[in-house]
């Protein structure tokens, strides 16, 4: 009853969005890699990035595409601010203490932005929102093309930055072994900063390729990191590669049940997914421990 | 403060509110305080399983939203008695959580997988609701009125009030005696060190079975009783993360693993989202925005809540008094 093509297309475009899911998930894995915990604003941050980029189209014209190169170093600041002056000192270490500090900013910036922008979904009008791109048979949505190839350039520059960089060394130093990174003269207050800047820094980039087609409310947020959990959950908490494919397939897990079930239902098929991966194999598919 | 001081005081603090709600509260008093022991009876089901056994839940909302619509589709489409309604849907809700627990328990999740697949469970039952016909869908369900005893509603808001005060007081003698049980002892051996609590000969995963199934059951009777007093339900608010939040808020901010902490924090929490709301004009959102800071600030300054944060000074003042 339906043609390869339209569950092809579905397929791929399940792909695109899976990439821009796997960018919000990234900045999660990562920080709950260093950190431990899962960072429960990591859904308000995203609104904050949308406004923002929002903002610039609104205020300054600029394109949002345009936008992330002005968004993404504020968000970068935003987050090692938080970080470095709110949630450390708050939590004085302690996991639980961290959970319940991000939570309570989660709906500090929640609900400060409602009282900002009230409860009014703002979008942004492009030219190319609704530019189709051909290939072969498929016709596929420019803005997500683009959505797609930039997760990927980001993913691979997060990659250099852990992997070639000497603040990438510590992240990884802290990650493994916080005592012994702060023995061997790591700061590790500045360390845990750092990661969780770069974590909101991946959501001013997100923020940036989802604003052209899609729109952004005070909850809207909430909405997509329910999914990054899932996607975190699926890769393995901490995974960065595990975000990637997680992002991927959930995107196309959406794509698919939204496909046969509709909309309303579709997201069923993510939280079945999530609760099944907690059940049989928390550690997720690359995850190390549990 | 001994625990007896501690219980009396509540007590009399309960026996206060409902003297002066029968002498005559205005009107909007009294609506606060009945959604005041409303959020205190979901906070004191969180506070069992988050509190003593430190197993914090962020999807309660799975259980008030479960005890909500069971009376309210029992009463609208089958014609059941309010109070049958009611032990229905805190027997149904107690199951949820039964069935919630035996999953993770038995996959042995705890810390933030806990928090994470209670947050799940809670919006699968949130979509499920809001698409079912039996639910009545995204437009909700109402109940009928009518106003008397046998029907737990009250066209004197004071009854209902006095009812819920009743509850509320029934929850702080459930605590006492949790904490004083052997079933109590060996939730809080769990939360403080499950490995060490298991090689001791604790059952854990009965004691953490049974932890979950009355947390859930009381969580379901307060969600039972929202509906009495508001007497409509849908998804969002039913199974929305709004209460498990409330629930979760109150019992930290006011003390988790403490008697007094859920009715302290949500009496607390919501007399001053009242006042801010006034002050700062009706802006959506301004109530919430105080909540979040002060949940960041008890985690800096409070981490026992408000009930750790009073006995604290109240030790000090005492022994610096002896030291004199």
């Amino acid at each position: 009853m339906y043609s390869p093509t339209i569950i092809f297309e579905a397929l791929m475009n399940g792909l695109m969005l899976g990439a821009v899911y796997a960018l919000i998930a990234l900045g999660l894995t990562l920080i709950y890699g260093v950190l431990h915990i899962v960072n429960f604003a990591h859904g308000a941050l995203l609104t904050v990035a949308m406004y923002l980029v929002w903002l610039a189209s609104d205020r300054f014209g600029l394109d949002p595409y345009v936008a992330i190169l002005v968004v993404t170093p504020l968000m970068f600041a935003i987050g090692y601010c938080l970080q470095r002056f709110i949630i450390g000192p708050a939590s004085r270490g302690s996991d639980n203490g961290i959970l319940l500090a991000t939570l309570g900013l989660s709906i500090v910036i929640q609900n400060l932005l409602l009282a900002g922008f009230n409860s009014d979904t703002r979008t942004i009008a492009t030219d190319y929102a609704f530019e189709i791109v051909p290939l072969g048979p498929l016709l596929l949505s420019l803005p997500r093309v683009i959505g797609l190839g930039v997760s990927v350039v980001t993913a691979v520059l997060l990659w250099a930055i852990l992997n070639r960089t000497d603040i990438g060394k510590a992240i990884r130093a802290v990650a493994k072994e916080k005592l012994g990174a702060s023995l061997v003269g790591i700061n590790v207050a500045h360390v845990y900063a750092m990661t969780f800047a770069i974590g909101t820094a991946c959501l001013a980039i997100a923020g940036g390729l989802l604003m052209p087609s899609f729109y952004v409310s005070p909850t809207t947020g909430a909405a997509f990191v329910l999914v990054a959990f899932t996607i975190v959950v699926l890769g393995g908490m901490g995974s960065i590669p595990g975000a990637l494919i997680g992002g991927l397939l959930i995107g196309v897990v959406e794509a698919i049940s939204s496909l046969f079930l509709g909309d309303s239902l579709g997201q069923i098929g993510i939280f079945l997914i999530f609760i099944l991966v907690l059940l049989v194999k928390p550690t997720g598919l690359f995850g190390a421990r549990a | 403060m001994k625990k007896n001081f501690e219980f009396i005081a509540a007590l009399a603090f309960l026996g206060v509110v409902g003297i002066a709600a029968i002498a005559g509260l205005p009107g909007n008093i009294l609506n606060l305080l009945i959604f005041m022991m409303i959020i205190a009876l979901t906070a004191q089901g969180w506070n069992v399983l988050g509190g003593y056994g430190g197993l914090s839940s962020f999807g309660h909302a799975a259980f008030f939203g479960t005890g909500a619509y069971t009376t309210t589709i029992l009463q609208t489409s089958f014609g059941i008695n309010a109070w049958v309604g009611l032990v229905c849907g805190v027997i149904l809700g107690a199951a949820v959580g039964a069935m919630i627990g035996f999953l993770s328990f038995r996959a042995g999740l705890k810390g933030s997988y806990f928090a994470l697949i209670t947050l799940a469970f809670a919006e699968v039952l949130r979509i499920l609701a809001n698409s079912w016909d039996f639910t009545g869908g995204a437009a909700g369900m109402m109940v009928s009125i009518n106003n008397g005893f046998a029907y737990l509603q009250f066209s004197d808001r004071r009854w209902f009030l006095l009812i819920l005060i009743g509850f509320v007081a029934g929850g702080l003698l459930l605590t006492r005696w949790l904490e004083r049980s052997a079933f109590g002892a060996y939730l809080i051996a769990l939360r403080e060190n499950d490995q060490a609590a298991q090689a001791l000969g604790v059952d854990i995963f009965k004691i953490k079975m049974q932890a979950i199934t009355l947390s859930a059951a009381i969580t379901a009777l307060a969600g039972c009783l929202y509906v009495q007093n508001f007497l409509f339900i849908d998804a969002n608010v039913a199974y929305g993360s709004w209460i498990s939040i409330e629930a979760l808020f109150a019992a930290i901010v006011g003390g988790a693993g403490t008697m007094l902490g859920p009715l302290i924090g949500s009496v607390l929490l919501l007399g001053l989202g009242e006042i801010t709301k006034s002050f700062s004009g009706g802006i959506a959102g301004v109530d919430l925005v105080v909540f979040g800071i002060i949940l960041i600030l008890c985690v800096a300054f409070a981490p026992n809540g408000i009930r750790g944060f009073v006995a604290d000074l109240w030790y000090r003042r005492k022994s610096r008094g002896k030291a004199m």
